[in-house]
């Protein structure tokens, strides 16, 4: 009984393993290794069949108007086959910015707070309600802004910003409600946890030893974030805000919803508008033939070639700043 | 001494102003979350669950087959998109160190970030152009296809949390190389790959936009995948962009049980994940 359990723990005594198995090849390890590699290529599948049916649907209209002219032409009539995008490219790119203006600060800040200046024991509080508002569909956020907002924006913020910022052609105008400043804001909530996840992520990045060294100097807490923070994580930062603006120019339900849905090109923020993601969601369904289906397709086209150049652009500049210094601003 | 108070003054501010972007954030959270449940609670009931959306001036009523018809596109997608994702995760982690790998973990990455309303448009061109008719096919299509990327790169991380030591013990046995991935590898990140499953499929549930001219809508129960099916987003969307206040109240309670839904697939999520990783 003594050596038995002897035997059993000199067994169980940690042992080398050998560096690495020896490479045996045999036919079931072959297969298992080009069955994985099938799997991968489901990833490379998935981007080609994305792209060859876009391209495939949308392909007519582009050739029908002409690559310039569709980009260009502010007219959408869809009885006389008329097809410029120019309205739902104006409303998408001022709403993401009304949206950037809006949630940068705010998730830059309270990634700082989370980070540099509140206890541990806030962050693991508050890092939960933040991932929550990530994971609340967006077709919600749409009833919320319909419901809660636009109301709010009619009654007292509306005329109040036109009361102040009158003089702005960005704040004049009738109090609709739906509108631009409706869909900005409520995108603005939507990637606001984005944007500070990331930004959180990439400040956590930062070493501890830059931050030590502007306190040792001297430095205030705020004096350490701008000097070495900062400057540190400004590509991861800037990684996270395209990120977001990715995310909101492709949102489409709650934009449907508050964005009041005219095909028009206006100054005001009040007004209502377009985006890209909105029209082809009010009108695919029941688009009225090939070519108008076609123009939403080339629509869905403009909008995943932008989406993806500046997600490639963003995953580049993330990744840089993972990996290590990059210039340490004067 | 002056200069100094001045900087400290510079430093309470910013952090409060830091602060305070925490309690702007937290304001639309709380006015949502509070607006659904009291709103939606108001109109809950038990045929709510059961029975089929009432026409217009009715009362009563429910989204039945809305639920049903959300589960069903969900289950489908899981079908297509589940082997794929997890599959394309696991070559990530057990081949992806090389140029190759680094190319379809970058492209993976690329994809989660496409809007999803053009993912329907490519179901729409998959599925719903051959078929002639819209159809649950196609939602679970648009859906899968919106869950490859996401799931890959989940699991691939799950999979590189398994220590290595139980790789080399395994292989140090003569077991081969196929079967440690299978009944070691794998099995130990079971847990976490069900995580990330149910993290996936919570976020599936709650798609709106590829099923708008997919899956389209359905007044009545369906089990046919051939046929126009009902979810419960699309079924919030058409109640609150109704002219009517008794459908707003329903969009109301939807959205409560859409919230319900999601948010208790993503916590059995996290229950499983806590009781693996501890």
């Amino acid at each position: 009984m003594q050596t038995a359990s002897e035997i059993a723990t000199a067994a169980r005594e940690p042992e080398r393993p050998p560096e690495s198995a020896p490479a045996r090849v045999n036919v079931p390890d072959r297969v298992w290794s080009g069955s994985l590699l099938l799997l991968g290529f489901a990833v490379l599948a998935v981007a080609a069949i994305i792209v060859a049916e876009l391209v495939h649907i949308g392909g007519p209209a582009i050739s029908h108007t002409g690559v310039l002219a569709f980009v260009r032409n502010s007219v959408w009539d869809v009885t006389r086959d008329v097809f410029g995008a120019l309205p739902f490219i104006y409303g998408t790119l001022v709403t993401s910015a009304v949206a950037l203006v809006l949630a940068l600060p705010i998730s830059v800040g309270l990634a700082l707070f989370l980070t540099e200046m509140a206890p541990p024991s806030v962050r693991s509080i508050v890092s939960f309600p933040i991932s929550l508002l990530a994971g609340i569909p967006s077709v919600v956020y749409g009833l919320w802004g319909l419901f809660v907002l636009v109301p709010l924006l009619r009654r007292p913020i509306e005329p109040l910003l036109a009361k102040t910022l009158g003089f702005l052609p960005l704040f004049q105008g009738p109090p609709i409600g739906l509108g631009y400043l409706a869909a900005g804001i409520v995108l603005a909530i939507m990637i606001l946890p984005t944007i500070t996840s990331i930004a959180i992520e990439v400040l956590q990045t930062v070493p501890g030893t830059l931050r030590e060294a502007a306190l040792a100097l001297g430095a205030t807490r705020w004096e350490a974030i701008r000097v070495s923070v900062l400057p540190y994580a400004r590509a991861g930062i800037v990684g996270a805000t395209m990120l977001g603006l990715g995310r909101a120019l492709g949102e489409t339900m709650a934009v449907t919803m508050v964005i009041g849905n005219s095909p028009s090109i206006r100054a005001s923020l009040f007004a209502p508008g377009y985006s890209l993601p909105a029209v082809i969601a009010n009108e695919f369904a029941e688009a009225s033939g090939d070519l108008h289906t076609a123009a939403l397709a080339a629509l869905g086209l403009l909008l995943f070639a932008v989406t993806v150049a500046l997600n490639v652009a963003a995953r580049l500049l993330v990744r840089i700043s993972r990996r290590g210094p990059t210039r340490v601003a004067a | 001494m002056n200069s100094l108070m001045a900087r400290r003054a510079v430093n309470w501010i910013m952090t409060g102003l830091c602060g305070l972007a925490l309690a702007i954030a937290l304001v639309p959270l709380v006015s949502l979350l509070w607006l659904v449940i009291s709103r939606g609670l108001a109109g809950l009931s038990w045929s709510f669950f059961t029975a089929l959306p009432a026409p217009v001036g009715e009362t009563g009523g429910g989204v039945g087959n809305a639920i049903a018809g959300t589960l069903y596109i969900v289950g489908i997608a899981c079908l297509i998109g589940v082997p794929f994702g997890v599959g394309a995760g696991v070559y990530l982690a057990e081949r992806g160190d090389t140029r190759l790998g680094d190319g379809i973990r970058f492209i993976a990455e690329v994809l989660s970030g496409v809007p999803s309303i053009v993912v329907g448009i490519v179901a729409y061109g998959l599925v719903v152009i051959p078929m002639r008719r819209f159809s649950a096919l196609a939602g679970g299509v648009a859906l899968a296809v919106l869950m490859v990327p996401t799931l890959a790169r989940s699991t691939e991380e799950l999979i590189r949390l398994v220590p290595h030591e139980l790789r080399e013990a395994s292989l140090a046995l003569g077991v081969p190389q196929w079967r440690t991935s299978l009944r070691v590898v794998l099995r130990t990140a079971l847990g976490g790959i069900m995580t990330a499953i149910l993290l996936t499929v919570a976020r599936a549930a709650g798609e709106t936009a590829p099923l708008l001219f997919t899956s389209l809508n359905n007044q009545y129960w369906n089990w046919r995948a051939d046929q126009p099916t009902a979810s419960l987003t699309v079924q919030i969307y058409n109640y609150a962009v109704s002219p009517y206040a008794e459908w707003h109240d329903r969009a109301w309670t939807s959205a409560l049980i859409l919230l319900l839904l999601v948010g208790s697939l993503a916590l059995a999520g996290r229950l499983l994940s806590r009781r693996r990783v501890r």
